[in-house]
């Protein structure tokens, strides 16, 4: 058994860590990553009794009590429920247990402040590499991969254009994600691409646009709406340009951000873009044969059906 | 100190017609310069002349961000700039000067959000708490 094939099978049944968004305003993306896990006969496990990670918060008050909020997920999916990978699939979520994880291994005042926490709230101690934290997007190009997908796909999605975008927690900083830009098959911080190979598999024509990481204005929605609507029209803009018909995301607060901004964006400014906003999970759900709503589309703001029927997707 | 009106303005007429300027790629490169440079000011410094990896942009943002690394938010902006400038030179496509006039007027939104609002970037993958990583209950 080659290396590739031990990674799948590792990833065959994982825990799974949803997230708040995901039971808010990132219901279909929720519904969607399960529906096409269960398809592709992956199995996840959702972590018990889970909490909030702190999202981007948290950190700004203690982020020793952010790390603690990670880390007690991550210490009941291995010492609980005996997993070793849980998978993300929210930037945010994903971005705060790999930083967790980052500074277990290489900060002794945070390992000091997590043994006193966790003793202090009776959660096993966790201990740097005691679990590997993935996103959506590891897991099915590693565990699935492009040829077994492209093997399974039912309705192509030939014809779609799609601007794929990775929004700015995926890939940054750096250096809390060690397992990328390390050449072949794994991913790039500078130029993230497993979205668009799992896309691609599925048949969609991908379109390169220059603002897939650049920040969406997320966090500052409430705080500074108008700067977020520009940073987010100007991301509609990008992709509309380029000729995309469809903007693929893998981030609930992105998403949100994404269709909000851009009804505000004709409300206030006057300006209308017409790409519509898919989570990748649903794109991928519709070519592997599963319906609109098992996906949660019509959950979504972005209104994508006419553009699905028009495609013979939906 | 050149207004951001002022330099949201030239970006779009460079967008709008390419042809308007000798080097559109040049010119989208300075203004992003300018934009950059009312951040060092409002901060009373210096921009500088020097240059990192073969442009100046590239430099003011090392610039920008020694004091303050929220400000490293906008480090793969400048860099996708600086990466379309490159791509312009060795296509000279026209069709490229778009994609570079969005990324400039990224960086701008993003620049003059953030000397309007003190706090935009803290929130960032960036932020100071991560750059810091001062912890708060060791000292308790």
């Amino acid at each position: 058994m080659d290396k590739n094939e031990n990674l799948r099978k590792d990833l065959q049944r994982v825990a799974y860590y949803p997230g708040c968004a995901l039971e808010g305003s990132g219901h279909a993306y929720n519904r969607s990553t399960k529906q096409v896990g269960k398809k592709l006969g992956l199995d996840l496990v959702e972590i018990e009794n889970w909490n909030c990670c702190g999202a981007m918060e948290v950190k700004n008050i203690d982020p020793e009590i952010q790390n603690f909020l990670s880390v007690r997920n991550m210490s009941i999916a291995k010492h609980k429920m005996g997993f070793d990978v849980v998978m993300a699939p929210c930037n945010g979520c994903y971005h705060n247990l790999k930083k967790a994880e980052h500074d277990i291994a290489h900060r002794e005042p945070t390992r000091t402040a997590l043994e006193k926490l966790s003793k202090k709230s009776k959660v096993p101690e966790y201990k740097a590499g005691d679990i590997e934290t993935i996103h959506a997007l590891d897991w099915i190009k590693h565990a699935i991969g492009e040829s077994n997908l492209a093997r399974q796909v039912k309705n192509s999605l030939k014809g779609l254009k799609i601007a794929n975008y990775y929004g700015c927690m995926y890939t940054r900083p750096r250096h809390i994600f060690p397992e990328k830009d390390q050449g072949e098959n794994s991913e790039s911080t500078s130029n993230p691409h497993f979205m668009d190979d799992l896309l691609r598999a599925a048949g969609a024509q991908i379109i390169d646009f220059p603002l897939k990481t650049a920040c969406c204005g997320g966090a500052h929605t409430l705080s500074d709406c108008d700067t977020s609507t520009r940073l987010v029209l100007n991301i509609l803009q990008a992709a509309e340009t380029c000729g995309a018909d469809v903007i693929a995301t893998e981030c609930p607060t992105c998403h949100t951000g994404l269709e909000m901004h851009q009804i505000r964006a004709e409300e206030t400014l006057n300006i209308t873009t017409k790409p519509v906003m898919l989570y990748f999970t649903q794109l991928l759900g519709l070519a592997l044969g599963l319906s609109p709503r098992k996906l949660g589309i019509q959950e979504n703001i972005s209104d994508s059906l006419d553009l699905l029927r028009q495609q013979g997707l939906a | 100190m050149i207004e951001f009106s002022e330099i949201e303005s030239s970006i779009q007429s460079v967008r709008d017609d390419p042809h308007s300027v000798s080097d559109p790629a040049m010119c989208l490169l300075t203004l992003g310069e300018q934009i950059l440079e009312n951040w060092l000011q409002s901060h009373e410094l210096e921009p500088t002349i020097n240059q990192h990896e073969g442009f100046r942009l590239l430099a003011l943002h090392r610039q920008g961000a020694i004091n303050d690394p929220s400000f490293l938010a906008c480090r793969e902006t400048c860099r996708e700039l600086a990466y379309q400038v490159n791509l312009y030179r060795i296509k000279n496509d026209t069709a490229q000067v778009t994609m570079m006039a969005m990324v400039a007027l990224h960086l701008l939104y993003f620049v003059r959000g953030k000397l309007e609002v003190q706090q935009l970037g803290e929130f960032c993958c960036s932020s100071k708490p991560l750059r810091t990583q001062k912890s708060n209950i060791t000292s308790r």
